[in-house]
């Protein structure tokens, strides 16, 4: 039986018919549209990889049954930069090193934005790591990540600071 | 992963009549039944899935001071939610030390309290489970079981139950409600969980198309707010499952203990009310000899399922430090690190 879905990927309405209902959200977006930044890597939930942000929350998407997410509304790495202006938590990234062989990159990128609307964590390090803990990273790049974290929320606050202001 | 038919009912009475047919169960985030489904060890026909049922996603303070809380309320919604966390602080505790952000972002109240062990026999198709195919044998049983059970289990099963979240509850008394073909029903948290015996393939007292719809905390749970905490000892300080929990909630007046609720996590296929020690710790003052006392009684029935005798003496003292912190008040603000024993005020530090 074929299963009929719309979803808003990156801000734009994509409708899909799903002929297998197992199709998870991961599987969805990087084999129907091409968005491979969102990556596969155990499949099963424990590396973060595959996060992505459904109606504002991070989530692991290869968690995710697509057919039960019609009308979600998505962002994936693809959809974060403005053109070629990177997103202040990518920049942040590049400038603290925040990875080496970038695969868990896009997850880590896309947990840390969800992190960040979701204010727990502050400018604590310690906060930052924790709520970060989803996010696995073989090559060990958890300093320039959690330092990358810290710049990209110290220049939320102050934005946010000069918009109150 | 075997094909399944997807349904999507309009309301709780249609999921109920879908979802009590054969081979029928309930997708709700599915963070523990994907995965499941993935690896084999859930092999179900059809998947009802409930989240697009209205009215199952909200908190609300009842009349009498209960709080019900909808079975689709995220994880996080509810651990976050200001005025929960400030009347149920150990609660929230529990939620924030289970899991990662982002299972706790999908993951519901009605799918934590039906997550399904973390046995590694069980997960594993090429091995004997009595709980994924009855009657197959046991595997754990002279295998690697460091981490199983030392209360309530049995020849046939020394798995555990996983769940942070329902140590708590089941310490403030949580009622489960429930909605089936016969209509609605309450049962207490500690009688949703079933020990194993000679079934362990029944894992609770839920009968085919059940429903849980909400979990309720009776007015008394808000008395414990001032001296609530949950305690979880693992093997990594974040994202990783209890070696032994606990949650332990006083009511202080005058200096001593009017009323103790315990509970123990990781170690039985249930969470584990402590009532015998709670009866310790009634109407005494709040002293490390008399948490000590509750410890040794909350365990006196314990004994090892396999290379796990630490398990036992680690509960003890998980129990008297969570009593210990329990009585010296609720933090104003959850630590850092949730639920950790080594956390500290003055900044933690992961292992």
């Amino acid at each position: 039986m074929n299963h009929s879905i719309s979803l808003t990927v990156n801000g734009t309405r994509r409708d899909f018919v799903l002929d297998d209902p197992r199709v998870t959200l991961l599987d969805l977006l990087r084999e129907r549209l091409h968005l491979t930044g969102t990556k596969k890597g155990c499949d099963r939930g424990q590396c973060g990889a595959c996060t992505i942000l459904v109606d504002g929350k991070r989530i692991n998407s290869c968690l995710a049954l697509a057919v039960s997410h019609d009308g979600a509304d998505i962002l994936t790495i693809e959809g974060v930069a403005r053109g070629d202006q990177l997103h202040p938590v990518q920049a942040a990234f590049i400038a603290h090193d925040g990875f080496q062989c970038g695969f868990c990159t896009p997850g880590q990128i896309m947990s840390a934005i969800g992190m960040m609307q979701e204010a727990q964590a502050g400018n604590d390090p310690e906060r930052i790591r924790e709520c970060m803990s989803g996010n696995l990273c073989r090559c060990g790049a958890y300093a320039g990540i959690v330092d990358a974290v810290l710049e990209a929320q110290a220049g939320a606050d102050e934005s946010n600071q000069r918009r109150s202001a | 992963m075997k094909q399944f038919d997807y349904v999507r009912p309009a309301t709780v009475a249609e999921a109920i009549a879908a979802a009590a047919q054969p081979g029928a169960t309930y997708l709700a985030a599915g963070t523990n039944l994907l995965d499941l489904m993935k690896g084999n060890i859930s092999r179900p026909d059809r998947l009802v899935d409930v989240t697009h049922l209205d009215g199952l996603d909200g908190i609300e303070t009842l009349a009498d001071g209960s709080v019900r809380i909808g079975a689709l309320v995220s994880n996080a919604d509810l651990a976050h939610d200001a005025g929960f966390a400030k009347a149920y602080p150990a609660v929230a505790e529990a939620l924030l030390s289970g899991a990662s952000a982002q299972l706790r972002n999908a993951a519901t109240v009605g799918g934590n309290l039906l997550q399904r062990t973390r046995c590694a026999y069980f997960y594993d198709t090429a091995s004997r489970c009595n709980k994924r195919e009855a009657g197959s044998g046991c595997d754990a049983r002279d295998g690697e079981n460091r981490t199983h059970a030392v209360l309530g289990w049995s020849e046939n099963c020394i798995a555990t139950n996983p769940s942070d979240f329902c140590v708590p509850l089941v310490a403030l008394d949580a009622i489960v409600e429930i909605e089936g073909r016969n209509g609605r029903r309450e049962i207490t948290l500690d009688e949703l969980h079933r020990l194993p015996g000679n079934t362990p393939e029944r894992e609770s007292a839920l009968e085919p198309g059940d429903l849980i719809v909400a979990v309720r905390l009776p007015p008394a749970a808000r008395g414990f707010a001032a001296h609530a905490r949950y305690l979880k000892v693992r093997e990594r300080t974040s994202y990783a499952f209890a070696i032994v929990s606990a949650a332990a909630a006083l009511r202080i007046e005058n200096g001593k203990v009017a009323e103790a609720r315990l509970a123990l996590g990781g170690v039985a296929a249930k969470p584990w009310r402590a009532r015998a020690a709670e009866d310790v710790l009634r109407g005494v003052a709040p002293t490390a000899g008399v948490f000590q006392e509750a410890a040794w009684r909350a365990l006196t029935d314990a004994k090892p399922s396999g290379d796990n005798a630490y398990k036992i003496e680690l509960a003890r003292r998980i129990v008297v430090r969570a009593l210990i912190l329990a009585a010296a008040g609720t933090p104003a603000r959850i630590a850092a690190l949730p639920a950790s024993p080594f956390a500290s005020t003055s900044g933690a530090i992961h292992a």
